[in-house]
């Protein structure tokens, strides 16, 4: 099937298998590798990435649902070679480790401030409960969100 | 000039930002499922749906005809690319059994998930869909999960070993023979405990990853993986296919997570390699999550009995440990040797007589094969006598840090022979727990306890104490060789000052979310006077970094790190001998500090490190005989390992109606000796507490009866997510190791090692007013309210 999908700015026209994910084509297709994949079930939140502006998880999204629409992944997150406030946070905080949990959970993060610019602690670990990390405990994760908030 | 006695650190123990995390936070990282490679070939492994069965015959001509598929493979077939079978480094006693273990099993499968066929097709889409078209006939045979069924060989699994018992291995310390009979027969309190450490899964975010590149006209091959061992993995790799060592080149890309996992040899690498050199073109494999469930290695899965001798004090006077251990269905790289690792520390950070009588038999299940997991063998050992510790603080009607205090290693008593004859090199185990009793405000809390568990009370507070030893730095060689370990326990580092004064590190450990880039950037920079970001890190690659042994049991920094300080003293010496000769001073008058050699007491008589790269390089004008450039190699061996320690503090309130427990507060007093960067040392910890805190609430590999695993997807096995787990409240002391220049310590395991007891212990206390005593892990609110349930109608019963 034909899709149209803007994605980081720029607008591609692709060919796709009705099956594919938009995980799947966002990695493979675009070579954006980047969102990474963690599991099957939907529940990791690795492939966390930005529909029309809102964080979902592109492994329950098929390709060709975001014909039309505007994806962000976490490559299109910087600005003109800075980091997005969030990434910076992380960075600050020392929230991530391996790093593969990272994208999904930068672009979970973000789109939860969208949302709720100013959220208790609760609301931020209630907020990123979809997306898992098996490396921090999610101490400095949660402190880098609250920070973020705080800076904005 | 150790750290320890530099009060003018410039970089270490200081909080750095790592550098590792740019290229993690904007995608820019590789893992290696993000390798492009052309024209590579994908594998897809079918996997055994039965826990035990006879293979009675494969067909994968169906799978042939599926549209991109390049071949289709049974374990027969591929019998002949082996030269020998799957490893295992560590035959704990010389009759272990160990069960001929290939990568794609041929006549029997083992465990559900045991590979029995593969195919590989032009894309990964391709290739699974051709294992639906494989047809393979099995016998299915009687399953084994139950750890006494599968030592009664009521069904032998391996039929050429003839039972599941794979070995028994003793450790038998006595000052005098029948010590440990005497103390038990004299004790005036005693306490008998079992204790049973579920099967977990290991889950590091990232699955298992492969890819083999082939160059077929020279016969080298590059083999790709998500390994926390690529060292050791080109080892296996190339004696189990027979390829020259010199032929063969691991890279481990980006790796997320491994938590002992990745410390392995495993099929699919195996399997890409072999086929890569046999179709000529590369092959690779990306594990699925359920794949990574049920053909990852698992961890823990040990049943225990401890049992503590202790006189009219408390003080202890003996310990006698039985453990059953399970390896199932194959033993992978060092599988045979996690439950030795704990045999050492059952006496936990206590002043034992040598009484100690430590029995571990090992048995086949037909359950997925169990390995290395975040602390492997210590976490168990230190639950035991932790557990077993408030046991005694019970029977004995006396505050669980009270009899913690009176038998504690004193400092004075450092270092210290322990019962099994290693050295414990330093410790202040008083000041940790101190520290611990007065974040968690401890005597605030029972005072609290007093007034809140009255009769009736339905939300308990509870207060859970571990004190631990973690035995790490993996390993002196000497000593892994009297534990028949395969290998040594040393470490590779060559530091190279290149002509402008970057410095190039090259390290032989493996990083997979540690941050060594940033942590021994600072090393060299507080050793050569530069700046860290001068420094790269070269890593992970044995084409690179040719000599290592990899990441796993907290030795990077004790061990690589402390090879890294060796090698730049190395380097600084010969730098001295070109400043010497330049500036026309004895090689003894001149001092090194700041990056910079002076002449004592003609302060404006200096050169500058960057000056002497420079001339090394040119080497125009260098004393007669020496070598130029600037570049030094270590290999370190150390002495003795690693022996951080601390007091983890677990605060919870009990639903006693629905079972729930709510951790309050978590506070974590850590020693690892001098912080490298405090900044890592603290993720360290947040990160392996959860892990610990998980086990003891969360997470357990279920099996049913008939050997299915039921925690296949993150949607059943319980990885907590944020909303789930409490902060962490740290805190440090700080005792420098007498062992090694750096004056450091692992710190890696040492979270999960005093969690999940301290977990235990609070919930238990929290319970105790209602005759429960012991509390399975892990203690999910049905748990919990069960053991309530049945306590109570075990004192109901009692007292009719």
């Amino acid at each position: 099937m034909q899709i149209r999908v803007t994605v980081n700015g720029t607008v591609h026209e692709s060919d796709v298998e009705p099956r594919t994910l938009l995980v799947h084509y966002v990695r493979e297709v675009l070579g954006l590798t980047g969102t990474n994949i963690g599991c099957d079930t939907s529940s990791c939140g690795a492939c966390s990435l930005h529909l029309d502006g809102e964080a979902v998880k592109s492994c329950t999204v098929l390709a060709v649902q975001a014909d039309g629409c505007e994806v962000t992944t976490i490559e299109g997150l910087a600005t003109d070679g800075e980091m997005h406030p969030m990434q910076q946070a992380f960075m600050q905080n020392h929230a991530l480790q391996c790093g593969y949990c990272t994208p999904g959970m930068v672009m979970a993060a973000t789109s939860l401030l969208k949302e709720n610019p100013n959220p208790t602690e609760a609301e931020v670990r209630i907020g990123l409960e979809g997306n898992l990390c098996r490396c921090t405990g999610y101490h400095n994760i949660v402190q880098a969100v609250l920070s973020a908030a705080g800076g904005q | 000039m150790t750290i320890t006695e530099s009060a003018a650190s410039t970089v270490l123990g200081k909080r750095r930002l790592r550098k590792e995390d740019p290229a993690l936070l904007t995608g820019e990282a590789k893992f290696t499922s993000d390798l492009n490679i052309p024209g590579a070939l994908h594998l897809a492994v079918l996997r055994s749906p039965y826990a035990h069965a006879r293979i009675l015959s494969v067909d994968v001509s169906a799978a042939l005809a599926v549209p991109g598929v390049v071949a289709a493979y049974s374990g027969a077939d591929l019998a002949p690319l082996w030269a020998g079978p799957m490893p295992c480094a560590w035959p704990v006693t010389d009759d272990m059994k160990n069960p001929t273990h290939y990568p794609l099993a041929v006549s029997k499968a083992a465990y559900v998930g045991d590979g029995v066929a593969c195919v590989v097709a032009t894309s990964d889409t391709a290739a699974h869909d051709a294992l639906d078209a494989i047809d393979v006939e099995y016998e299915p045979l009687p399953a084994v999960i139950d750890l006494e069924d599968a030592l009664s060989d009521r069904v032998v699994i391996h039929d050429e070993l003839g039972t599941n018992r794979s070995y028994t291995w003793d450790l038998k310390c006595e000052g005098e023979d029948g010590q440990v009979d005497r103390a038990f027969a004299d004790a005036a309190y005693t306490v008998s405990e079992h204790y049973v450490h579920q099967r977990l899964i290991p889950m590091a975010m990232e699955p298992r990853a492969v890819a083999a590149v082939p160059q077929p006209f020279g016969g080298d091959i590059t083999l790709y993986s998500s390994t926390q061992v690529p060292h050791i993995l080109k080892v296996m790799t190339a004696l189990t296919l027979g390829i020259p060592e010199h032929q063969m080149r691991v890279v481990a890309p980006a790796v997320g997570g491994g938590f002992g996992a990745k410390l392995n040899v495993y099929a699919e690498e195996l399997l890409c390699t072999a086929l890569a050199r046999k179709h000529k073109l590369p092959v690779r494999w990306t594990e699925e999550r359920t794949e990574n469930t049920q053909a990852t290695i698992h961890g823990r899965a040990q049943r225990q009995h401890i049992e503590l001798a202790a006189d009219a004090d408390g003080k202890l006077t003996a310990v006698r440990v039985r453990l059953l251990a399970d390896m199932g269905a194959y033993l992978q790289l060092v599988t045979p040797g996690i439950p030795l690792l704990g045999a050492f520390l059952y006496g936990g950070v206590y002043d034992l007589p040598v009484a100690y009588d430590f029995s571990c038999t090992s048995v086949f299940t037909t359950m997925t094969p169990t390995d290395a997991y975040r602390g492997a063998g210590r976490p168990e050992a230190t639950y035991a006598i932790e557990r077993a510790m408030d046991a005694l603080a019970d029977t004995m009607g006396i505050d669980p840090l009270e009899l913690r205090r009176r038998n504690f290693i004193r400092k004075d008593q450092f270092p210290y022979t322990a019962m099994t004859g290693l050295v414990y090199d330093s410790g202040d185990h008083d000041a940790a727990a101190t520290k611990a009793a007065e974040l968690a405000d401890y005597d605030g809390l029972r005072a609290r306890q007093a007034t809140q568990n009255v009769d009736g009370a339905t939300k308990r507070l509870g207060v859970g104490v571990c004190s631990y030893f973690e035995m790490c730095g993996l390993a002196p060689s000497r000593v892994l060789a009297s534990l028949n370990y395969s290998a040594g326990g040393w470490e590779a580092a060559t530091v190279r000052v290149l002509p402008t004064n970057k410095i190039q590190v090259v390290t032989g450990t493996a990083p997979h979310g540690q941050g060594h880039e940033t942590a021994w950037s600072m090393i060299v920079a507080e050793k050569m006077g530069v700046d860290p970001d001068d420094v790269d890190v070269l890593h992970s690659d044995t084409a690179i970094a040719p000599l290592g042994l990899d990441t796993y049991g907290s030795r990077s920094l004790p061990v690589g790190g402390v090879a890294i300080a060796m090698a730049c003293d190395k380097v600084i010496d010969k730098a001295k001998k070109i400043a010497a000769h330049q500036l026309e001073a004895n090689e003894d008058d001149l001092e090194f500090a700041g990056g910079n050699f002076t002449v004592k007491g003609t302060p404006d008589k200096a050169m500058p490190l960057a000056a002497i790269a420079f001339e090394a390089f040119t080497a125009h004008n260098l004393p007669d005989g020496l070598e130029p450039n600037l570049e030094a190699q270590v290999t370190y061996d150390p002495p003795n390992f690693s022996w951080p320690f601390g007091t983890h503090i677990c605060v919870v309130e009990v639903d006693t109606e629905t079972g729930e427990v709510d951790v309050l507060k978590y506070v974590a007093v850590d020693d690892c000796g001098n912080q490298v960067n405090p900044l890592i040392v603290e993720g360290q910890v947040h990160g392996g507490v959860i892990q610990g805190l998980a086990q003891a609430l969360f997470e357990e590999a279920v099996f049913d009866e008939d050997g299915n695993p039921k925690t296949s997807t993150l949607a059943e096995y319980l990885v907590p997510a944020a909303s789930d787990v409490p902060p962490i409240t740290l805190g440090h002391t700080i005792t420098p190791s007498p062992t090694n220049p750096l004056g450091v310590k692992g710190i890696g395991e040492a979270g999960t090692i005093g969690a999940a007891p301290a977990v235990i212990n609070a919930i238990v206390d929290a319970l105790s007013g209602l005759g429960v005593t012991d509390m399975p892990m892990p203690a999910s609110p049905q748990t919990v309210w069960t053991t309530i349930q049945s306590a109570s109608t075990a004192a109901q019963g009692a007292s009719k």
